[in-house]
């Protein structure tokens, strides 16, 4: 027992400023009622865009404060930057929406806050105490958020889903940590690793699969992928855009965290898991979207497909590996964040559209649109010029280079399957007869998402080093 | 007393809580797919989960002389609590737009 430091608070700041933040503008919105939601939205912005100014000022040192609890280093620093641009982001593209689709609650903005202090905590967590907690605050904001259209019967039945399913992983995880804790002594991520570079005990194993099938389940990796087409297509489309955006890059993080640092020492037993993981998904996410026609659950299945391919860089386990991860989950998260917007433009007769079919003929009615949901698709599949060629080119090399030449490829195999549904999209938008109109106005917010996504992924080839660069040193920093 | 369950063999040890926990949580587990009635035993069967985890915490901070794990099994009910909580919340909304809370009618959404 350290003794208590209030300067050891400041790692901290981001988070508490985020809660305080959150729980002034609860008040604020019980107070002044459903009309304020546009206030609360743009405040909750504002408050996010402090909260990585005030990131931005304390240097990620690597100290652990609290009693073992909570860490800050390079590495967290740069997945709790994307966080936090995910999460700004997706509230930019949703106002519209809200409005649009009458789903005008304040609750919205601030259980999007909540669920984002959840991930900032698990992405620092050095115990399994704070993961826990971090990871429940996490996946309980989500489950209202997937509900949160509540006399919809599809936005009710994919949160009753995701919420069955999401509790039964977290029964999975603290089973799994219950265990690590009895075999090892310890639920702090330091002394699990040293006891298990000690001695292996199977207890530990044991529990350590129930941990890595409950994270599985978070990042919707396959087998455990069941709950994300549901939960995808029934939630209100700006919530889609967020479970598609921010959730499973902190989980990713968390999984990288627990892979390398408590349970590097049994690493020969997690590399046949996650190898298994990511073989599955990426399978899984090129062929069950073929037959998809509704487009949120076709980015449901792509998102798994994706996931297979981050996992890859986890499975070649070495600082390569997992810089290409990083850099593939910023690119995957700006081309995701403008195929949202572009799929929440999806409106006729004031209401949303999803299905594939809608898309047809767009190039003639908003060529713009059009245009630039061609890129963001030629991205996703991967052709070269673009910036998701660049991502899957970083994974499959670390790969390469660490001799996992199958995974190599069948990644490449199944991203060409891949691209018949993101070509497919291209040939509807650009070839089929025009169906009627989409509604015409898009707001700001949404117009610069969509406009900056797509600059990104077409100028990322001028100067890729940068994002290259500060991944690698954000790796560094777990080695 | 003790003493007399001593003589006969009783003696609990750690092995008896952590496979009493085992089984709950095993109950647990295939109670929530074995049902096809309800959707509350599903919720009663994921309290059941939680609360087993709660036995091997308490089990193994007894064993180790460590108050790690009781602490932890204090989130553990606080947390299992607001789960609860917003669990009920969510069926009453699915009730309200379905009219039912079998578990064959949460079916609208597939593919």
């Amino acid at each position: 027992m350290s003794e208590f430091n209030l300067s050891s608070l400041s790692v901290m700041m981001p988070e508490i400023f985020l809660a305080i933040a959150a729980m002034v503008l609860l008040v604020a919105g019980v107070l002044r009622g459903n009309q304020s939601t546009r206030f609360i939205c743009n405040a909750a912005m504002v408050a996010l865009v402090v909260a990585l100014l005030i990131m931005l000022g304390c240097e990620p040192s690597g100290d652990i404060v609290l009693n073992g609890m909570f860490t800050h280093d390079p590495f967290t620093f740069f997945m709790k930057f994307l966080i936090i641009i995910g999460l700004i982001v997706t509230l930019a593209l949703s106002v519209q929406s809200l409005y649009q689709d009458a789903i005008i609650k304040f609750e919205y903005p601030i259980l999007v806050l909540f669920a984002g202090i959840g991930m900032l905590i698990m992405v620092s967590a050095n115990d399994m105490m704070s993961l826990y907690v971090g990871l429940e605050l996490q996946s309980l904001s989500l489950y209202v958020l997937a509900s949160i259209r509540r006399t919809h019967l599809r936005s009710a039945e994919s949160g009753m889903k995701y919420f069955i399913l999401g509790a039964i992983s977290s029964g999975m995880l603290l089973f799994g940590i219950s265990l690590v804790y009895g075999f090892t002594g310890s639920t702090n991520f330091d002394v699990i690793a040293s006891t298990l570079a000690g001695e292996v005990s199977l207890g530990g194993v044991i529990g350590f699969v129930f941990i890595l099938a409950a994270l599985a389940f978070k990042i919707s990796a396959v087998p455990f992928h069941m709950w994300t087409p549901d939960v995808y297509e029934g939630a209100p489309t700006p919530v889609t855009a967020f479970f598609a955006l921010v959730p499973k890059i902190a989980a990713m993080a968390l999984i990288i965290r627990l892979l390398f640092i408590p349970f590097f020492a049994i690493s020969e037993q997690w590399f046949q898991m996650v190898w298994f993981l990511s073989f599955a998904s990426m399978a899984v996410g090129a062929f069950a979207g073929l037959r998809q026609h509704n487009i949120k659950r076709l980015l449901a299945y792509s998102s798994i497909g994706n996931i297979g391919y981050a996992l890859i860089g986890i499975v070649a386990g070495n600082e390569m590996g997992l810089s290409a991860i990083l850099v593939y989950l910023t690119l995957y998260m700006v081309m995701t964040a403008g195929v949202f917007g572009i799929v929440l433009c999806m409106r006729r007769d004031g209401a949303a559209v999803e299905s594939i079919s809608d898309l047809a003929g767009l190039s003639r009615n908003s060529p713009w649109l059009a245009y630039a949901l061609a890129l963001l698709m030629f991205s996703m599949s991967g052709i070269p010029p673009l910036a998701g060629f660049f991502g899957k080119f970083m994974v499959f090399q670390a790969a390469v280079h660490s001799g996992l030449y199958i995974l190599a490829v069948v990644g490449v195999l199944t991203s060409v399957v891949a691209a018949y549904y993101y070509l497919r999209i291209i040939k509807t938008m650009f070839f089929d007869e025009p169906a009627d109109k989409f509604e015409g106005n898009i707001e700001f917010g949404r117009k610069l998402v969509i406009t900056l996504s797509v600059a990104f992924i077409v100028l990322f080839i001028l100067n890729p080093s940068p994002l290259v660069e500060m991944a690698q040193s954000a790796v560094h920093s777990l080695f | 007393m003790p003493e007399a369950l001593f003589e006969v063999g009783l003696n609990i040890g750690l092995a008896h809580y952590l496979s009493l926990a085992a089984m709950l949580f095993t109950i647990g587990v295939f109670g929530i797919f074995l049902n096809r009635k309800n959707v509350i035993v599903i919720l009663m069967c994921i309290e059941l989960m939680l609360l087993s985890v709660n036995i091997n915490f308490v089990a193994f901070s007894v064993h180790l002389g460590d108050l790690t794990g009781q602490v932890f099994s204090l989130f553990i009910l606080t947390v299992a609590a607001a789960e609860a909580a917003i669990g009920l919340a969510i069926l009453v909304v699915f009730f309200r737009t379905k009219g039912s809370i079998a578990v064959e009618d949460i079916s609208s959404l597939k593919g």
